[in-house]
């Protein structure tokens, strides 16, 4: 099964990520800022990171780059979900190594379809 | 498939409100400089806008765009954070909170206030709050005479370090039409220069589809950046007037010419076919919200009542249902088989069960209590709020915020807390110049206290400020009519005036308070908690309005009574003290009206067997018992047969299970299984003065047949 790690400091986005990728067949574990999705990315393998931006802690770009230093997350997709849509936040996250963004307002339909551009 | 969101729009709004509080909090602790700060109150914010979108509060959205695009500016430090700029946002979160309800209960707001503020907002960043519905026409293409697309991918070398596939691309291309590929191997080294971690091949894909080049190119979104990727539209060969350079207007003729060499990443063309990829995907952005609203119509209502609790207190309570259990089986094994030798054991182990069920209603009422922080954290705001309007430097001081208090308790104090900080804001605390000519400090205080003492939780309002004149309320009493010119009132006494309906000491009216309306709801609204009111106030030194509320409405310290053959409860927080009579102290006066001397006071004597009809041996004063209650200031004594146990009780609401009696507040069903009634002090004050005065009217008509059957 694919395992997706989904790391949001809202619970709402966080339970809703989570609910949409349940109900359509994926595994996830969900943690609530950068620094517990790293220790849990660290403990675990994953198919996929969805990451908000904006946490405390350790923000998204962060965990982005932290992730990428890991072997086992070299080639990982990390996709951010983010509100911020200027290019620039986009070039930063590419710079960390994020695979991609995924634009807030969070829209399930489109989750589900956009993640099959780089997980099964 | 659809997924429904609307489960989670309960969870949304709680997060929300937490949110703007705590955007409320930081703000008012905003200094120059705070970037942590700064830094939390945009998450807030920002959390708030992306949840809004995505069940389509797009009110909400918008306006909190505005509030977000402002705070960044001042984390990003291109804006200072003024005190003006703080003012707006305050009111920001106001408007939030209003958008936020209103779409919560699908309602109307204060369109006046929100456009209000967002005028300001818009005027503080200096440009007009860009409407979204205006840049979706240009991305329209005629698709009619095009069949699909001929697909040049040539990514970077680097693109799987970014965790991208092409596979997996193609796969999502694969699903838009028909889809043909064939792939270039003319970049691959030599075997021994191959870099594993490196994308050498680049692809040429036809695909035959009807969707148009902006739907392609998402597919592409992710990517575009790190390759040259080139579209171009293969005619319709079907239909014959087709016009290729009208539909692809970005492309350039000569680019396919350039296709396989790696350097032109860096060409002019791509540069700007990238430039009108990302136009594009900008535009798709803003498409969205008008999706989500067609999807997320359905609304949560308000008061789904949920309460946040520590893990530590479901933990104590496993812990104690593990104990109960095992109480349980321990005492059902004794029942199996049981003779007298295994007393002693069937004692201990009730001893046992006491104890654990003890144990249990504790936490389980622990459970619905808060800290009163809940009902504290508004007053800082308000205090910041109400030094502007009145022009007067004040500041707040919290202490005991972590005393623990039953929710529902919390709910109903918090609005006559409000009132009693708007009086000592606005009647209490003095302007500058009259504080300073006083000798004292510039800046008031007002401060909110809150301690347990006893079963009770005793909440503060204090002020140092000007302190209530006795002799204003006396002379505003008698203007009101309220007493005679010449009564003679005791401190407390004086200071329940100010708790009459319709009163109030204020020179002039503001529209903070001095109307009137308010001091008595206070003072309802609290008995109505089963609390009570003190003031105490020195002139010129200042005032302390205290409140004495019960811990929990569900249980109740009791006074159990006997009267005749029924068990009363009188509530332990209403006895002032209970006593023999002595037949020297009864004061039989004119009439029916019966006084004991207790000290100073001259205390009416109520009868319980007449006020409920019971017969009972014991009607004669001197043979029974006297407990002295006292509610609003009045005491009265109720004749009782006896004293019984004094111990906790669970209300059951009459009203629910029967109907509401005058005198009784409430039921509960004792040991025994038998049902007991409370008495209800306050009603049945109530009730004897009314009596007593009705009889005491029909005595002054000339009436002579006294119908009174309480004796006051």
């Amino acid at each position: 099964m694919t395992k997706v790690l989904v790391v949001d400091d809202s619970n709402s986005i966080r339970d809703m990520v989570s609910f949409t990728l349940k109900s359509a067949g994926y595994e996830t574990v969900e943690a609530k800022d950068g620094q517990e999705g790293l220790s849990k990315a660290k403990s675990s393998n994953f198919d996929l990171v969805i990451s908000d931006v904006n946490m405390p802690n350790m923000d998204g770009i962060s965990l982005c780059t932290e992730l990428r230093k890991l072997v086992n997350f070299k080639f990982t997709p990390i996709l951010m979900l983010t509100t911020e849509s200027s290019a620039e936040m986009k070039m930063r996250g590419k710079s960390a190594g994020a695979t991609g963004w995924l634009v807030k307002p969070f829209n399930p339909e489109k989750l589900l379809a956009t993640i099959k551009r780089v997980v099964k | 498939m659809t997924v429904d969101l609307s489960q989670f729009i309960p969870s949304f709004l709680e997060e929300s409100f937490e949110g703007l509080e705590l955007m409320e909090s930081e703000l008012l602790n905003l200094k120059e400089g705070d970037n942590e700060t700064i830094h939390s109150i945009f998450r807030a914010a920002h959390s708030i806008k992306g949840g809004a979108g995505t069940f389509g509060f797009d009110k909400v959205t918008e306006f909190t765009h505005l509030v977000e695009t402002l705070l960044d500016e001042m984390r990003d430090g291109r804006r200072e954070i003024t005190s003006k700029d703080t003012e707006i946002l305050l009111e920001s979160v106001d408007c939030m909170r209003l958008l936020i309800e209103a779409a919560r209960d699908d309602d109307n707001y204060d369109h006046d206030k929100v456009e209000q503020t967002t005028s300001r907002l818009a005027e503080t960043l200096g440009d007009e709050p860009s409407s979204d519905s205006d840049n979706q026409s240009e991305n329209i293409v005629a698709a009619s005479n095009v069949c699909g697309y001929t697909i040049n991918f040539i990514p970077e070398h680097s693109l799987a370090k970014t965790g991208n596939d092409p596979l997996f691309i193609f796969n999502a291309l694969a699903e838009l039409g028909q889809l043909t590929l064939s792939a270039d191997c003319n970049d691959l080294p030599a075997l021994v220069d191959i870099d594993p971690q490196e994308l050498y091949l680049s692809w040429q894909l036809t695909l035959y589809t009807d969707v148009g080049e902006a739907e392609i190119r998402e597919i592409f979104e992710w990517v575009e950046d790190e390759c040259l990727l080139e579209l171009v539209p293969i005619a319709d060969t079907s239909n014959t007037s087709q016009d290729i350079e009208v539909l692809a207007p970005e492309e350039e003729p000569q680019s396919q010419s350039t296709t396989t060499n790696q350097e032109q990443l860096a060409s002019t063309q791509n540069a700007s076919s990238a430039i009108a990829g990302a136009k594009e995907s900008t535009a798709e952005d803003t498409n969205i919200p008008a999706t989500a609203k067609d999807k997320d119509k359905a609304k949560a209502k308000a008061d789904v009542g949920s309460i946040r609790v520590g893990v530590d207190k479901i933990d104590n309570l496993i812990n104690l249902v593990g104990e109960l259990v095992i109480t349980q089986s321990m005492l059902s094994e004794l029942g199996n088989d049981f003779d007298m030798d295994k007393v002693d054991r069937l004692t201990s182990g009730l001893e046992q069960l006491l104890q654990n069920t003890k144990e249990l209603q504790e936490s389980v009422m622990r459970i619905r209590m808060l800290p009163i922080s809940f009902a504290f954290n508004r007053f800082p705001r308000l205090v910041h709020d109400l030094a502007i309007k009145t022009g007067k430097k004040m500041e707040l001081v919290i202490k005991g915020e972590q005393t623990e208090l039953d929710k529902t308790v919390m709910e109903q104090i918090g609005d006559p807390l409000v009132h009693l900080v708007r009086n000592a804001a606005d009647h209490g605390i003095e302007s500058c110049e009259v504080r300073l000519a006083k000798g004292k400090p510039e800046k008031g205080t007002i401060s909110l206290d809150a301690y347990h003492q006893g079963g009770n939780i005793v909440i503060e309002v204090k002020d140092d400020g000007a302190g209530i004149d006795r002799q204003v309320v006396l002379d505003k009493a008698v203007e009101k009519g309220l007493i005679e010119a010449d009564a003679i009132l005791t401190e407390s006494q004086v200071y329940d005036l100010l708790f009459e309906p319709g009163f109030s000491t204020a020179a002039e009216v503001t529209d903070i308070s001095g109307r009137g309306v308010g001091m008595d709801v206070v003072k309802r609204n609290i008995q109505s908690l089963g609390g009570r009111i003190q003031v105490e106030s020195t002139l010129g030194k200042g005032s302390c309005f205290r409140v004495h509320l019960p811990l929990t409405l569900a249980i109740l310290d009791g006074q159990l009574v006997k009267v005749g053959s029924e068990t009363y409860i009188i509530p332990l927080i209403a006895i002032v003290e209970s006593l023999q009579i002595d037949n020297k102290l009864i004061n039989r006066v004119s009439g029916d009206m019966v006084l004991y001397r207790l000290r100073d006071d001259n205390v009416p004597i109520l009868p319980i067997y007449q006020l409920f009809n019971l017969a009972t041996k014991c009607t004669e004063i001197d043979k029974a018992l006297l407990v002295v209650v006292e509610a609003d200031g009045q005491k009265i004594g109720l004749m009782v047969d006896d004293l019984l146990a004094q111990q906790q009780v669970v209300i059951k609401s009459l009203k629910d299970n029967y109907q509401q009696v005058a005198g009784i507040s409430g039921a509960t069903i004792l040991g025994d299984g038998s049902v007991a009634m409370i008495l209800d002090i306050p009603g049945i004050i109530h009730m004897a003065l009314a009596q007593a005065q009705h009889a005491q009217r029909e005595k002054t008509d000339g009436n002579a047949s006294v119908t009174a059957e309480v004796c006051l």
